[in-house]
């Protein structure tokens, strides 16, 4: 039995602009558990990105309002003060995120910026100590010369070397978790393979978990093991990879997936899409979100949020379609 | 306990939209109504905006308001402090310092808004001309515009006054020698940006010739910026303008612009501060509110702070 | 990065050729004649004190001795004080307003920095708006206007300050801080927007990720990136003290260089308004010119940009 790292139950997140309150994430629960690869895939705006921020408060401190547990070895994190966080993140809890361009300190040595992380957890440690551990993961993260490399500056790597830089700065301090927020979107796409297989490399030798945030289908299909599909701030689907492949319940994830272009269409038959859009969640919401766009949707679905139903083993569906209600009949 | 084949059977479309309508996204709004809106919602632009009406409107109207004119003397009643006779008392010669502050504010709001006009016209087309034609031409625009830029504005100013003379022409004159450099550089600037765009690569692939393309696309689209450094550059022409006054390079007497008065009011500060009071004052609250306004149209008419 | 400063370089003196060319024909463009304001003078004496000052030859050779006085240092005598050449008079008083002028600025950066950093860092609170009412003040009134504010205030009413002249320390400050105003709120102002934009950075996001404490996010991350755009505001500033100075210094009687250039001017004594002007346009474009040096120097980005525009 595979240990729990993390238990988030019940988190919500709002963000409060000009006197309205947007309210991102909506009362989700999910767990991380040791050695696996988690991911949270949605359209912009589901509240994926705000979810991963949430774990180790990255959300904008005073326009975000954040409630629920997020349960690591015991705690809560969502107690804690900002001192306490700042112990979390980066030593238990690493992230990478979207864009290495600008997410790499134009002005400081890549070096130095991965030292950085080392040396704020162990504060006792050497500056070559610290070094040396940096050189070190430069290395594992696939970096060759990483002597010089550790001398340069951002704008001098390309684009796969400055995320695979950014990978050694969040794996310096050999978190536990690690929070991947769209980490190949903005590379092009044989880099994004190359990528995929370092963490997955990665991963096999540190057993390290990851949470990994992305839009792109196929991503999940490559890296995860298990995935949730959130819409609107919620929980759609979650499950394994390859059940929720093979029989996607929610209505939602079956058009997501209708909707990923295949090489043996025809170039005639116009592309898949879902029609409408999803609702502008600063209002409040009665009833299940994508409602209004679905096409099995009945009375009931308008009026009340439908809980997860556990379809099959280990498969939840948000959807009042699976309510056992149904199978009565 | 509603029934449940009630509750499990299908939606149709109407019945979605009407539940669901009030959750739809709010309508765009055109770029100049929610730069307006923004502008209102700013509190110290508004009283910069309001402050500078009510200024305007007493430099029409002030002179009226009192029985003296801005040249008569009285010189048996010099010097003396605000009074429910004189307002804001007299000067040395005796004259209403009410009515001469507005006369000053007529010279001072003139001098300045005009010398900005200038530099506004020139600027843009400068900087127009630059930014459309590219290549070397702009090259070397920008560079006489380099030279002339590195060079000290007043220093120029000063020693151009000291030719001409002084005068609200010339003053007017030299402040525009120099001023339009900067409205130049921010006009080429956001050119360049809006050329990039589509919709103006797609103008010119329909055949617009250059001008009906600067005209009709990229000037409107640079106002934001133009409005912006327009209401920021008047009040460094008052200002440039007060400070050539105080070194003595001003309008001629009789005629006063709060510079001049403010010159003339400094030897007797100690004594009769009210000659110096109320045209600095009125300098300062001139600035000043042109700098929040321009701040507030600046906040109002950028993109990255759209929600 | 030497393409770069070869440009900045030649820029610099087309400038000052074109101050000095500017500065000399404008002023020979004078109607009249330098020497006839005051009193009536006798035809051979005048003809004489043409002939001394070089006033009889045509205007390209004296342009030409002027240059070349120039280029060696010497700007001429004065025509007002007898015996008196412009190098003396701004020999005499430049270190005066240099010394004024260095207070200005030190005052000015480190409370402008400091005011702009408190006001970034509690964004839309009130010490944000606090400092930014005041920043917006010291712009909008105008140096010479505090100035006699001060002295109105400071010495005059309530005695707490001297009221002019110059020579002990307390003489310094009234002038300093008028003349420090200005730039102080523009730099309050330009740290405030840069810092407010460089925490909105993605690295600054990527710091706080790897644990680092609010400090070391600002020292070490956000304060650099932030400072240097005002770098390249220290050359205006350097201009806006050095005009500045005219009025203070007219204001609190300093015998500055300041001063002497006021004076030349409502005396119309040409060389040393010709002189001042050219030695203080070369000041200025040094400070524009060292300014761009250091920040090439600062800035890892430059080097990399000017070799992709090929400049």
């Amino acid at each position: 039995m595979t240990k729990k790292l993390l238990d988030v139950r019940g988190l919500n997140v709002k963000f409060l602009t000009q006197g309205k309150s947007l309210h991102a994430v909506r009362g989700i629960d999910f767990s991380i558990f040791e050695g696996e690869t988690l991911g949270i895939v949605g359209e912009s705006g589901c509240g994926k990105s705000a979810t991963a921020k949430a774990l180790v408060q990255l959300n904008p401190r005073y326009s975000s309002e954040l409630s629920g547990e997020i349960l690591y070895q015991g705690n809560n994190l969502l107690t804690y003060s900002e001192k306490k966080m700042q112990l979390i993140r980066g030593k238990e809890i690493g992230m990478i995120f979207q864009d290495p361009m600008t997410s790499l300190n134009p002005t400081i040595k890549i070096g130095h910026q991965i030292m950085e992380g080392y040396l704020r957890h162990y504060p006792n440690a050497s500056r070559k100590v610290a070094r040396q551990i940096a050189l070190e993961t430069l290395e594992k993260v696939g970096i060759s010369h990483p002597e010089e490399r550790f001398e340069s500056y951002p704008h001098t790597f390309s684009g796969g070397m400055r995320q695979r830089a950014m990978i050694a700065l969040a794996l310096a301090c050999k978190p536990h978790i690690l929070l991947a927020d769209e980490p190949t979107t903005a590379l092009d796409v044989t880099i994004q393979a190359q990528i995929l297989d370092l963490l997955k490399q990665i991963q096999k030798e540190t057993k390290t978990s990851i949470l990994l945030i992305t839009h792109d289908l196929s991503v999940v299909a490559k890296m995860c093991d298990r995935v949730i599909i959130m819409y609107a701030g919620k929980i759609a689907e979650q499950g394994n990879v390859d059940d929720i492949f093979e029989a996607p319940q929610h209505p939602y994830t079956q058009r997501l997936l209708l909707s990923i272009p295949r090489l043996n269409q025809s170039k005639n038959e116009p592309l898949f899409t879902i029609e409408g859009t999803p609702p502008n969640l600063s209002y409040p919401l009665a009833g299940c979100a994508f409602c209004a766009r679905c096409h099995h949707a009945m009375r009931i679905c308008a009026n009340h949020q439908p809980p997860l139903f556990e379809t099959r083993p280990n498969h939840f569906t948000a959807c009042f379609n699976h309510d056992p209600r149904l199978k009565n009949d | 306990m509603e029934d449940k084949t009630y509750l499990f059977s299908p939606l149709s479309q109407a019945e979605k939209e009407a539940a669901f309508e009030h959750t739809a996204y709010a309508p765009q709004v055109s770029y100049w109504k929610d730069a307006w809106v923004r502008l209102k919602q700013n509190k110290p632009a508004l009283f910069g905006l309001t402050t500078l009406i009510l200024l305007i409107f007493m430099a029409i109207i002030g002179p009226f308001l009192s029985q003296y004119t801005y040249y008569e003397t009285h010189l048996s009643l010099k010097n003396d402090p605000p009074s429910s006779a004189f307002w804001f008392g007299t000067d040395e010669l005796g004259r209403d310092l009410f009515t001469r502050c507005w006369w000053g504010a007529r010279i001072s709001l003139f001098v300045g808004i005009s010398a900005s006009l200038i530099d506004l016209v020139i600027g843009v087309f400068f900087g127009a001309v630059a930014g459309l034609l590219g290549g070397k031409i702009e090259e070397w625009m920008m560079r006489f515009a380099d030279v002339l830029y590195a060079i000290p504005y007043l220093l120029v100013v000063i020693l151009l006054m000291v030719v001409i003379g002084s005068g609200i022409l010339t003053i007017i004159l030299a402040l525009t020698i120099t001023g339009w450099i900067n409205m130049a550089r921010i006009v080429r600037s956001q050119i360049l940006q809006i050329k990039q765009q589509d919709y103006v690569r797609a103008a010119f692939a329909l055949g617009a010739s250059r001008r009906r393309v600067l005209l009709q696309h990229l000037i409107p689209n640079a106002m934001g910026p133009i409005i912006v450094t327009l209401t920021l550059t008047i009040p460094s022409a008052i200002f440039a303008e007060a400070f050539l006054s105080f070194l003595g390079l001003g309008v001629q007497a009789p005629i006063a612009s709060w510079g001049t008065m403010a010159n003339d009011g400094l030897p007797a500060l100690r004594y009769y501060p009210w000659r110096l009071f109320f045209p600095a004052t009125f300098i300062s609250l001139t600035m000043l509110s042109f700098n929040l306004l321009g701040d507030g149209l600046r906040d109002a008419f950028d993109p990255r702070l759209k929600k | 990065m030497t393409q770069y400063l070869a440009k900045k370089a030649a820029i610099l003196i087309g400038s000052l050729f074109l101050v000095t060319t500017l500065t000399f024909f404008l002023m020979h463009s004078i109607p009249g004649d330098p020497f006839v304001q005051d009193k009536a003078i006798p035809e051979e004496i005048l003809k004489a004190l043409h002939k001394h000052y070089g006033l009889d030859q045509p205007l390209y050779i004296q342009y030409g001795k002027y240059l070349d006085g120039v280029l060696h240092f010497e700007l001429g005598p004065s025509f007002k004080y007898e015996g008196r050449t412009v190098n003396e008079i701004i020999a005499d008083g430049f270190p005066v307003s240099f010394y004024l002028g260095m207070e200005a600025l030190i005052i000015a950066v480190f409370g402008g920095i400091v005011l702009g950093s408190i006001a970034a860092l509690n964004h839309m609170r009130w010490q944000d708006h606090m400092t930014m009412i005041i920043a917006v003040i010291g712009i909008s009134v105008p140096s010479f206007i505090l100035a006699t504010f001060l002295q109105y205030l400071l010495a005059m009413k309530l005695d707490l300050l001297p009221v002019a002249r110059w020579g002990t320390f307390s003489q310094t400050i009234m002038p300093a801080i008028s003349l420090a105003a200005l730039p102080m709120a523009f730099i309050a102002r330009l740290t405030r927007a840069n810092m407010v934009e460089v925490m909105q950075q993605d690295y600054i996001q990527t710091a706080k990720s790897k644990g680092l404490n609010s400090f070391q996010i600002v020292v070490r991350h956000a304060i650099r990136n932030a400072l240097m755009p005002v770098v390249t505001y220290l050359g205006p500033l350097t201009a806006a003290v050095m005009t500045g100075s005219f009025a203070i210094e007219k204001i609190f009687g300093i015998p500055g260089l300041g001063q002497w250039f006021v004076t030349s001017i409502t005396n119309r004594d040409y060389t040393v308004i010709m002189g001042t002007t050219i030695f203080y346009s070369a000041i200025l474009m040094l400070c524009v010119f060292i300014v761009d040096l250091l920040y090439c120097l600062i800035d890892p980005r430059i080097q990399l940009k000017q070799e992709i525009d090929g400049r």
